[in-house]
């Protein structure tokens, strides 16, 4: 069968993500998944274990200061010259800030066309897009070339299928054109050990309501106890009640967890953007009229101070 | 510095939004159109740059006739002048033309410096500002929170999924920004008078150099096939709380097998 490149996103903290899981579970029905690294120096060596068991047949490394120390150029020459080699039949990335900066670059070295935030992607290349804010389902192809597509997070459950990938190194030759933005710095803000926003399978996101950034730690608190992410509207964000890499909705991230938990939120479409494809949403408000009743499962009018706290007790309780 | 900002024209992403059923392209006629919002704040961080180093600002928008609206709109929040590329044969334009045509507008406008919002509201596809800067060979700094000008020098702060990377270039460069970076200034009265008056060139594609058959939906690299409407949620069960209201979310939790 074919290869189909998987670009594989992973953290240092985490190692490999989710969405890359999902990639190769997916990539699995188009062909035989390769997953491609593109890191510091020793990147795969440490990534190459779970690429395998999710079935990765082979990993392509590129390696190395030329690589991790500039804005994905360089990323995008290493991929478009891999892809001119292999001829894979589909290259998949993730729906990330970066996957979707290195999709670009790549759909113009190739003058190949893009499919980006798809959630199923079928063998014969069609794919499945949610539009406008999760209310239009949109199926697409790519016309020319082959299907280049970012794969949003939590679009597919991921299932391990044992491998034992070879890794090559991919020799790295960037031009100074890939060079002309240079990472001096990178800072990391996101402490403990919380999912990540788009990849985590429950989020409790906190509004307006929850007041001020101190009484976040309800948020917080009940986040933790159901093993999920923290979210925030943008109410509460401008606010500055918390940062703004938590922001959920039209203008921050998109979010399709199993279960969403929205306290202190109206629902404005601004927020209902980045969160009405979750599959159980869950509401605590204390103004029975706002918008976000429209769309919980299960919703508890009334103060969250009192509600919220009563509830973390209650998951004690039965743990 | 010779400033270009990048506005695109959206429909409002407050109302209800749909693609048109004979050709499967956004529905601009039905919309109302605005200015996308993420755009408002690339305006004003050019603006202060203006403001702090001389210069010009120019909006670059590719659109219909309809844009118009958007590019004065724009231009009475500042900016001194705007380019409009219109032409019929750009309908339809996938995202990969449309940075062929936006490159070719650039490359006859001399920027040092490309700013323009980090995402549109209608695709949010998020690719055009590294799309440009591939076609340019020049510097993309994207999803900046923060910029600092000093000189030729570029230094932006983006925000990435663990905290942030600083990023530095030389112009030329193309700048993306999120709407943490600065709160975009109303256009003032005197502002909306001036706008009136301030020139706006139009360019087609034969101005550019570009074949129409480069763009538009029979050029497209990309196409939707069939589009339908999600169902629209509706809402579950809602309570009351009377003191149980926490006991009782997490036996809903527990039926749903999260507890």
């Amino acid at each position: 069968m074919s290869e189909v490149l998987v670009v594989v996103e992973a953290t240092k903290e985490f190692g490999v993500k989710k969405v890359t899981l999902e990639m190769l579970t997916l990539a699995r029905e188009l062909g035989t998944p390769s997953a491609v690294v593109l890191g510091g120096a020793g990147a795969a060596e440490a990534l190459s274990a779970k690429l395998g068991e999710y079935g990765a047949e082979k990993i392509y490394a590129a390696e190395g200061e030329e690589i991790d120390g500039y804005l994905v150029a360089p990323k995008a020459t290493v991929v478009a010259e891999l892809v001119k080699r292999v001829q894979p039949v589909a290259v998949l990335l993730a729906s990330s800030q970066e996957g979707k900066e290195i999709a670009a670059r790549l759909a113009v070295k190739l003058d190949n066309g893009i499919l980006t935030d798809v959630v199923a992607l079928a063998a014969d290349g069609t794919a499945t897009q949610v539009a406008f804010a999760g209310s239009t389902i949109v199926k697409s192809k790519v016309t020319k070339g082959l299907p280049l597509v970012t794969v949003r997070p939590n679009s597919l459950n991921p299932t391990p299928a044992a491998a034992t990938p070879a890794v090559e190194q991919l020799a790295v030759s960037v031009t100074d054109a890939d060079k002309l933005a240079k990472v001096v710095e990178r800072v990391a803000e996101q402490k403990g050990s919380r999912p990540e926003l788009t990849e985590a399978s429950i989020v409790v996101s906190g509004g307006r309501g929850v007041g001020n950034a101190d009484n976040f730690k309800l948020v917080e608190e009940l986040a933790d106890l159901l093993g999920g992410a923290v979210g925030a509207s943008r109410a509460a964000v401008d606010s500055g009640f918390y940062p703004h890499q938590f922001q959920v909705g039209q203008t921050g991230k998109t979010v399709s967890p199993q279960l969403y938990v929205a306290l202190g939120i109206s629902g404005a479409i601004q927020h209902r953007a980045g969160m009405q494809t979750s599959k159980t949403i869950v509401a605590v408000n204390k103004d029975g009229e706002a918008p976000i009743f429209e769309l919980a499962d299960y919703g508890v009018v009334g103060d969250l101070f009192k509600i919220v706290p009563q509830a973390a007790e209650e998951i004690r309780k039965r743990k | 510095m010779n400033i270009v900002v990048l506005v695109k024209q959206v429909p409002d992403s407050g109302a209800d939004r749909n693609l048109r059923p004979d050709d499967n392209t956004v529905d601009r006629g039905s919309a109302n159109n605005v200015i996308n919002e993420m755009d408002e704040y690339a305006i004003e961080e050019a603006l202060k740059i203006k403001e702090a180093h001389g210069g010009e600002v120019t909006i670059l928008t590719m659109g219909p006739d309809r844009a118009t609206e958007s590019i004065r709109k724009a231009l009475s929040m500042g900016p001194d002048k705007a380019v409009h590329v219109v032409d019929d044969a750009l309908h339809g334009s996938c995202a990969v033309a449309t940075s062929k045509v936006l490159a070719a507008a650039l490359g006859q406008l001399n920027a040092d410096l490309v700013i323009c919002g980090a995402e549109s509201t209608d695709g949010r596809v998020q690719v055009m500002p590294h799309m440009i800067a591939e076609r340019l060979g020049v510097a993309a700094l994207t999803g900046a929170r923060k910029l600092t000008v000093d000189g030729s020098t570029l230094t932006a702060e983006r925000q990435t999924e663990e905290g942030y990377e600083v990023v530095t270039a030389s112009t030329p460069a193309v700048v993306s920004v999120w709407d943490t970076i600065n709160e975009p200034r109303y256009p003032s009265f005197k502002g909306i008078m001036a706008a009136k008056k301030k020139p706006v060139q139009t360019l087609s594609l034969g101005d550019l150099g570009v074949a129409p058959a480069e763009v538009g939906l029979d050029g497209a690299t990309s196409a939707v096939l069939e589009h339908t409407k999600r169902p629209p949620r509706s809402g579950g069960e809602k309570i009351t709380d009377e003191g149980e209201g926490g006991v009782k979310l997490v036996e809903f939790l527990a039926t749903e097998k999260f507890v």
